[in-house]
C-alpha cells in the first residue's frame, strides 16, 4: 500500500468513525423526537462515509493530493504556534499580548528575508507594531470589543 | 420599481462610507493572490455584526463585487489570478501587459466588469421580486427540499468528487444539529462546553474559509513572493471606452453568459469567465488573435465574471439557496441579523433588501472608478510576502470570531473547524458544501419537523414529502444535479484513463 493510499484510508476512516458515532448517538439518545432529523442525516452520512472509506482502502480514491512530507514539516511550526496562541495564550496572556507575540514569531519564522541582518528584524518589529495598533483601533476603540485581561496591563 | 425609493439610503454618510471602504478594500484584497473573495467576505462578517443589517450587507456586497474585479489586477500584471473567476483574464490580459498595454488591459477589464456587473444587478433587481412572490406558495415540504437542493447542488457541482462533496454537506448538516434542540430542549452532540450554544455560524465561516488558507501559506515555507510586476504606463481612458464599445460582440457574449451562469446555483465565476472567453473566441472573426494579447479576451472574461455576481444572489435572496460559496457567506450575514431570505426579506425588510441591491449597483460604478486608479497600488500589495498575509489573517480570524459574542468558545470552534478543514481539503473534501449544510441545516430541520407534524395529521410522511408536483420537481433537481455530476466525473475518469493508455 503506497503512502497516498494509506493517507486516504486514514482520513476517510476517521470521517467514517465520526459518522458511525453520530449515527449511534442519533439512534440511541432520547427523546427520539429531538433526534429525528439527526437520524436521517446520519444515515446518509454513514453510508457515504463508508463508501468513501471502502474506495480509499481499495485504492480508488483519486481526488485530493494528500499531505506531502515537505509541506507538513513546513507547516508544523506555524500550526503549533497557532495552536498555542488560540488554545492557551489568547486567554492566558491576553489577546493583544499574545497576538503581538504570535504575529512576530510567525512573521520571523516564515519571512524569506534575511535572519542575520538587524534591519530586517527592525522591519518585522515595525510591521508587528503597526498591525497591533490597527487591531487595537479597530476592535477596542471602534467596535468596543472587551477582550480577556492582559497579563502586562 | 420599488427599488428606486431606497436609493437615498445608499447615499447616507455611513452607508456610503462603508460602500467606499468595501469597494477599495475589496479591490486590494481581490488583487492579492491567495486571499479568495469568499475568505475576504467571511473575515468582514464580524464587523457587520456591529452594524445595522443594511449597512452590514452594503459592506459585504461591495467587498464581494470588487474582490472579483480586483482579481483581474494580479491576473493582468502578475499572471496570477486573484481569484478563480479571473483565470480566463490571464490568457490575454497578461500578454497585453507584456506588450506594454497593461494600462489598457486594466481599463478594459474594469470597464467591462462595470458593464457586466450593472447588467447582472439589473437582472437581480427585476427577477428577485417575481421569484420571491412565487416562493410565497411554498410550504414546509418545499422549503425542506429547497434547503436540501442548496446542499446537494453545491456538494455535487462545486466539488471534484460528488461523494466527497455530498459527504461534506452531510458533515455540515450534522454540525448544524449540535447544541440544544429548539423544540424538545434536548442536548444534542454537546461533547465540549464550548458547544453548548451550538456552532456559531460566523466563527465557523471564518474558520472554514480563513484557517485552511493560513495553513496552506505556512505549508509553502519561506517562499519569496518573487513575482515581477509589470509597470503600468499612462493610457487614455476615452480611447479605452471607445475600444470597449468597438467590441460589443465580446461584451454582449460575456455579459449574457455571465448572467445566465450566475443564475445557476453552484456554477461559479471561474466557469462564467472561461465559457464567455471560449464563446467569444468561437464567434470572433479574429479568433486566431485570442491568447496573443487580444482585448476581446479580456472584455469577455471580465464582463462575464462580474455579470455573474448579481444573478448569483437571485436564488439566495428568493429561495435561500446560495449560488456560490460567497453567496453562502452573505446568507450568514443576513441570518445573524435575524433576517431570512425570500418573502420575509422583501415583505418585512424591504429597506434592507433594496438598499443592499441598490448599493451593489452603485458599487459597480465605484469599483470601476477606483479600480482604474488604484490598480498599480493593488499590484504592489499583491507582492506582500505570504508570511505577513498568514499572520494578519490568523490575527483577524481570532479577533473576528471572538468579537461576535465575546466568547472564547467561538475562537476554539473557529480554530478546530479550520484545522479540520485544511486536512479534509487535502483529501478532496470541500468547504463550500460543508458551510451550506451548516447554514441551511436549521432551515431544513425546522421545515422537516413542521412538515412531519402536518404529515402526521394528514396523509402521512410519504405523501406529504414526496407527493405533489412541486415536491417532485424539487426532488428531480436534486437527482439531476447529482446524476449530472456523477456523469461528468465518470466521463473525466474515462478520458483520463484513455489519455493514460495513449501515452
Amino acid at each position: 500500500m503506497n503512502l497516498n493510499r494509506v493517507q486516504h484510508s486514514v482520513s476517510s476512516g476517521v470521517v467514517a468513525l465520526i459518522g458511525l458515532w453520530v449515527c449511534w448517538v442519533s439512534f440511541t439518545q432520547q427523546p427520539s423526537e429531538a433526534f429525528l432529523f439527526p437520524r436521517m442525516i446520519s444515515t446518509v452520512f454513514v453510508l457515504l462515509a463508508l463508501w468513501t472509506f471502502a474506495k480509499a482502502v481499495l485504492g480508488w480514491s483519486k481526488v485530493g493530493t494528500g499531505i506531502y512530507a515537505k509541506h507538513f514539516t513546513n507547516m508544523l511550526p506555524g500550526l503549533l504556534i497557532a495552536l498555542i496562541y488560540v488554545f492557551w495564550a489568547a486567554k492566558g496572556l491576553g489577546f493583544y499580548t499574545s497576538t503581538s507575540m504570535a504575529f512576530f514569531i510567525l512573521l520571523s519564522l516564515y519571512d524569506p528575508a534575511s535572519h542575520t541582518e538587524i534591519r530586517t528584524w527592525v522591519k518585522r518589529l515595525i510591521i508587528t507594531a503597526v498591525f497591533m495598533v490597527v487591531m487595537y483601533g479597530l476592535f477596542a476603540k471602534l467596535l468596543k470589543v472587551y477582550t480577556p485581561r492582559e497579563i502586562f496591563f | 420599481m420599488e427599488f428606486i425609493y431606497y436609493f437615498e439610503n445608499v447615499f447616507q454618510p455611513m452607508s456610503f462610507l462603508l460602500l467606499l471602504v468595501g469597494t477599495i478594500g475589496g479591490l486590494i484584497l481581490g488583487a492579492t493572490p491567495g486571499l479568495s473573495p469568499t475568505m475576504a467576505v467571511a473575515l468582514l462578517i464580524p464587523f457587520t455584526f456591529h452594524l445595522e443589517a443594511a449597512q452590514g450587507l452594503i459592506l459585504l456586497g461591495a467587498a464581494y463585487t470588487s474582490t472579483v474585479a480586483g482579481g483581474a489586477v494580479s491576473a493582468i500584471l502578475l499572471k496570477i489570478p486573484g481569484a478563480p473567476a479571473n483565470i480566463a483574464t490571464t490568457l490575454d490580459g497578461h500578454t497585453m501587459a507584456k506588450k506594454g498595454k497593461g494600462a489598457r488591459a486594466l481599463q478594459l477589464s474594469f470597464l467591462a466588469s462595470a458593464v457586466g456587473g450593472v447588467f447582472g444587478v439589473l437582472l437581480l433587481i427585476f427577477l428577485t421580486p417575481v421569484l420571491a412572490k412565487w416562493a410565497l406558495a411554498f410550504g414546509p415540504s418545499h422549503l425542506f427540499w429547497l434547503a436540501i437542493i442548496g446542499v446537494t447542488i453545491i456538494g455535487s457541482l462545486d466539488s471534484a468528487s460528488v461523494v466527497k462533496g455530498l459527504l461534506s454537506g452531510c458533515i455540515g448538516l450534522w454540525l448544524a444539529t449540535i447544541g440544544f434542540d429548539d423544540i424538545m430542549g434536548a442536548q444534542r452532540f454537546i461533547f465540549h462546553p464550548a458547544l453548548g450554544g451550538g456552532i456559531n455560524i460566523i466563527a465557523a465561516l471564518i474558520g472554514l474559509f480563513a484557517i485552511p488558507q493560513v495553513l496552506s501559506m505556512f505549508a509553502e515555507g519561506r517562499k519569496d513572493a518573487n513575482v515581477e510586476v509589470i509597470e503600468v504606463e499612462k493610457s487614455s481612458l476615452a480611447n479605452a471606452i471607445r475600444e470597449l464599445f468597438s467590441h460589443t460582440r465580446a461584451l454582449s457574449i460575456g455579459t449574457v453568459t455571465g448572467s445566465v451562469i450566475g443564475l445557476i446555483p453552484g456554477v461559479g465565476g471561474q466557469i462564467a469567465g472561461l465559457v464567455a472567453y471560449d464563446q467569444s473566441r468561437k464567434f470572433s472573426p479574429e479568433r486566431e488573435k485570442f491568447g496573443t494579447g487580444h482585448s476581446e479576451g479580456v472584455i469577455a472574461a471580465e464582463s462575464a465574471n462580474n455579470a455573474m455576481v448579481g444573478p448569483s444572489l437571485v436564488p439566495l435572496l428568493t429561495l435561500s439557496i446560495p449560488g456560490s460559496p460567497t453567496a453562502a457567506v452573505l446568507l450568514g450575514g443576513l441570518l445573524i441579523h435575524g433576517i431570512f431570505p425570500g418573502t420575509d426579506l422583501f415583505d418585512n425588510h424591504p429597506d434592507v433588501a433594496w438598499t443592499f441591491i441598490n448599493s451593489m449597483l452603485i458599487g459597480q460604478i465605484l469599483m470601476c472608478m477606483f479600480g482604474l486608479y488604484i490598480a498599480g497600488l493593488a499590484a504592489r500589495v499583491a507582492q506582500v510576502p505570504k508570511s505577513i498575509m498568514a499572520a494578519i489573517v490568523l490575527g483577524l480570524a481570532v479577533f473576528g470570531s471572538y468579537s461576535v459574542q465575546s466568547s472564547m468558545g467561538d475562537v476554539y470552534v473557529m480554530a478546530t473547524l479550520g484545522i479540520m478543514m485544511y486536512f479534509l481539503e487535502r483529501f478532496g473534501f470541500s468547504a463550500a458544501p460543508l458551510v451550506l449544510g451548516l447554514i441551511l441545516g436549521p432551515i431544513a430541520e425546522a421545515n422537516f419537523i413542521q412538515g412531519s407534524m402536518i404529515a402526521n395529521a394528514t396523509d402521512g410522511m410519504g405523501a406529504y414529502f414526496l407527493g405533489g408536483n412541486m415536491n417532485i420537481f424539487l426532488i428531480a433537481i436534486v437527482v439531476a444535479s447529482i446524476g449530472y455530476s456523477v456523469g461528468m466525473e465518470l466521463r473525466e475518469r474515462t478520458r483520463n484513463s484513455t489519455a493514460g493508455e495513449a501515452s
